[in-house]
């Protein structure tokens, strides 16, 4: 759209810019003194430079948990982007049953996140629970509280299905947009199924697609409440993942200095891929 | 003959065991939980849910959690409104910029925040009350609705805007007269998001409140921890938490993606 060119619209994005602000300054400047300070309450600091960071980028601890972090994201990514695809192009394009599909699809997308990790406590508990109670009656041996595989298995499958709907709505809605005709006018030029999926359907899904890949990737990366819940990111260290590592630095050891520190990296990390993901979509826009 | 309907049955299978079992837990008690797997309730009760729609403890978790979540869909949407429209009409100074700064804070880990944000509102004095939780929630809510409302006008025709501005009408009466009854559906669409967001976040929400304003989720995770593991009163409040979100998703179901993709699908 041509947009004209007027100052004054700052006054109507004062009241936005002045809440978020007051939400986002502050509290960042509050990390940003304890990053760099050394406190032993009654408001006294004391500055200590970088010795916050270079102590966090050393520790076996930060590694571990990005370690786990990126191997999470990676395999829920890996399952989910292409689930979600497959199931977008088999939903139905018309009739009573899309209404259905969407609403029961969007269902888990609406559940506090709190409620998902009890769900799924619940699910697999291995004596009591659904899932863990048939899994161990079919001769697997099947913890999720004490084998750190069962956990993990656990834990991506929650976040499948958790979040594979955000995929499949955003793909649906990309389908949806293709006309009849490119359809029609592949059947007369005999394409194959793969050919119209490769040359008329990824096309169309790309934008979307990007967007759902990107928001994935960021909102698994700052997953906090439902590991938390489900497993408490044990057992051991096994599935503790940066945020649940950041809160426990941060209220349960109380070392403020080393969590801000974590914290600052964390949110540089969380930027980085929000450019990326702005710059993508702002090209995408511009097509 | 067409197999393509296996593949999202399946999916929609999957995604229901889960709730399923909630469910079916729900009606249990708890020697019968606790006894053994059974697929459905042997001994059916209400006696979970008549507990917590008695317990002021826990039908006042939900009402907190209503009222702050209420609260916050209010004041988002209506500071986005404006704010929504002079990024999509206008090009001011430093509107690429602010419009990225304000997708990061929709980026922004809660676990990062968890602590200042306690200590802001202590001081400020707004902790445990739900205007706290509010405003907190405005973090990320605000620039989600304003990313989706900017996605719905850009799609109205700026003809608009201007025969009513050479018909006489002043911009804030047409904005309220004209211009928002035409992007209804949109502020729909960003106030069920704003409504979902608010709804489904517990670590700020469990952060800033102790006792008052407590919310729901934050009650069921005291209680799984203090009053010995109640399986079922567990099972029951999640199933409640469950029904506000179905209730609204069938009005935007069309418009869920347009929502989630920022509003830009």
């Amino acid at each position: 759209m041509r947009k004209t060119t007027n100052q004054k619209a700052w006054w109507l994005v004062t009241p936005v810019l002045l809440l978020v602000a007051f939400n986002a300054f502050i509290p960042l400047m509050t990390v940003v003194n304890y990053a760099f300070q050394e406190t032993f309450g009654n408001n006294q600091f004391f500055w200590e430079g970088t010795t916050w960071f270079e102590k966090v980028l050393r520790s076996e601890r930060f590694h571990d948990a990005l370690g786990r972090q990126m191997l999470f994201t990676s395999m829920i990514l890996v399952i989910e982007v292409p689930l979600g695809i497959a199931v977008a192009l088999s939903m139905p394009r018309k009739g009573p049953w899309v209404s259905v599909c969407l609403v029961l699809m969007a269902l888990p997308l609406l559940i506090p996140w709190n409620v998902v990790g009890a769900m799924w406590n619940i699910f697999a508990l291995p004596d009591i629970g659904l899932l863990g109670y048939s899994l161990n009656s079919m001769g697997f041996d099947y913890n999720f509280t004490r084998q750190p595989v069962s956990a993990w298995m656990t834990t991506v499958v929650m976040d499948v299905w958790h979040w594979t709907s955000l995929v499949v709505l955003l793909c649906y809605a990309g389908l949806c947009s293709i006309p009849d005709a490119y359809y029609q006018a592949a059947h007369i030029d005999g394409a194959s199924p793969w050919a119209v999926f490769r040359y008329i359907q990824l096309p169309k899904m790309k934008r979307v697609l990007t967007i759902a890949i990107l928001l994935r990737f960021m909102d698994s990366f700052m997953i906090y409440t439902e590991p938390f819940v489900l497993t408490g990111g044990g057992p051991g260290n096994t599935t503790t993942f940066l945020s649940i590592d950041l809160v426990k630095i941060a209220l349960g050891q109380f070392d403020l200095g080393p969590a801000a520190a974590m914290s600052l990296i964390y949110f540089l990390v969380v930027l980085l891929i929000c450019w990326v993901f702005y710059t993508v979509m702002m090209r995408n826009e511009e097509q | 003959m067409n197999k393509k309907w296996i593949l999202p049955s399946l999916y929609i299978l999957f995604l229901m065991l889960p709730i399923y079992g909630l469910l079916s837990m729900s009606f249990k008690t708890t020697n019968e939980i606790l006894g053994g797997f059974s697929l459905f309730p042997q001994n059916f009760t209400l006696e979970n849910y008549i507990k917590i729609f008695t317990d002021p403890t826990w039908y006042n978790g939900y009402i907190n959690s209503l009222i702050y979540v209420c609260l916050n869909t209010v004041i988002s949407v209506s500071v986005a409104l404006p704010a929504a429209y002079a990024f999509s009409r206008y090009r001011f100074l430093g509107d690429k910029h602010l419009f990225f700064w304000l997708l990061t804070n929709r980026m922004a880990p809660p676990a990062v925040f968890a602590l200042p944000f306690f200590q802001l509102y202590s001081a400020i004095e707004l902790f445990d009350t739900h205007l706290a939780v509010a405003l907190a929630h405005c973090l990320f809510n605000i620039p989600l609705a304003v990313w989706i409302l900017e996605g719905f006008m850009s799609g109205i025709p700026k003809e608009l805007d201007e025969t009513a501005y050479l018909d006489g009408y002043s911009f804030w009466r047409f904005f309220i007269r004209i211009f928002i009854p035409t992007i209804a559906a949109g502020i729909g669409v960003a106030a069920f998001f704003c409504f979902m967001y608010s709804w489904v976040e517990l670590l700020l929400a469990k952060t800033l409140t102790s006792v008052d304003a407590k919310p729901i989720a934050a009650i069921m995770t005291r209680t799984a921890s203090t009053s010995g593991y109640e399986l079922g009163l567990l099972a029951a409040a999640g199933s409640l938490t469950i029904i506000p979100g179905a209730f609204v998703i069938y009005f935007v179901r069309n418009y869920i993606a347009k929502g989630f993709a920022l509003g830009r699908v």
